[in-house]
């Protein structure tokens, strides 16, 4: 069986991973397709380098698929996100999510976003035409005073 | 020995992706850190750690043949 929430360095396909949760309960699958952007901060990227802690990295995706779960129990959703080279557009994550109703869906979606920025260990590197930049160290990071990025049910 | 897995600007502060180190008089997290600290002169200050796949605090045990990996703030998505 294809994993529900994976990590991989060939391109994401929107329509693989909306099949991964369409299914005849659902009135709504909404997803969301992180892509690269070429301009941050009035700085041009040429390209970005993603790199996963794979196993964990997947682990931890499961894991928030089992926060959705318990927030939104008629939830079922898939990520998929990349890792290796990417050039500006392409897609670095998309994450599905069906409901019967669309404002679960909607709400969902972006709670796993918000995850994956928190507790999954995956970096992108910046590439500029003058430098590059491991995105979160030392020069702009946020820190984890706390000594752990935080649970998720608060 | 005690694996020790590098990632982001981690592999550049240690040279690689991956370190091994001898388990002798290593108990916890914190004492990986303070070995790494004293070995490498190496600033690791604000990185979190994770023991064999989970994330872990300065007092999570580690003995022989676990990985520890270095997860400097995450920037996926």
């Amino acid at each position: 069986m294809k994993k529900r929430f994976f990590v991989t360095s060939e391109p994401l396909s929107v329509e693989e991973l909306a099949a991964e949760v369409t299914r005849p309960e659902a009135g709504a699958v909404v997803q969301f397709i992180g892509t690269v952007r070429e301009f941050t901060k009035g700085r041009r990227t040429v390209y970005l380098e993603y790199e996963a802690y794979h196993s964990m990295a997947e682990k931890q995706l499961e894991a928030i698929g089992r926060e959705v779960k318990e927030r939104w129990p008629d939830a079922e959703s898939a990520v998929g996100h990349r890792t290796g080279e990417l050039q500006i557009s392409d897609a670095a994550v998309i994450i599905a999510v069906s409901t019967p109703h669309r404002k679960d869906a909607y709400e969902a979606n972006e709670y796993i976003i918000e995850r994956i920025k928190q507790i999954v260990p995956i970096w992108k590197k910046e590439h500029w035409e003058d430098g590059e930049h491991w995105v979160g160290d030392q020069l702009e990071q946020t820190r984890y005073p706390d000594g752990a990025p935080g649970g998720g049910n608060k | 020995m005690i694996n020790v897995l590098c990632f982001a600007h981690m592999k550049d502060i240690f040279g690689g992706e991956k370190l091994t180190i001898n388990s002798g008089g290593i108990a916890t997290v914190e004492d990986v850190l303070e070995h790494l600290k004293t070995a490498y002169d190496a600033d690791i200050s604000g990185i979190m750690t994770a023991v064999n796949e989970e994330f872990a605090e300065e007092s999570t045990p580690v003995g022989q043949g676990d990985t520890v990996a270095l997860i400097p703030p995450v920037s996926g998505g």
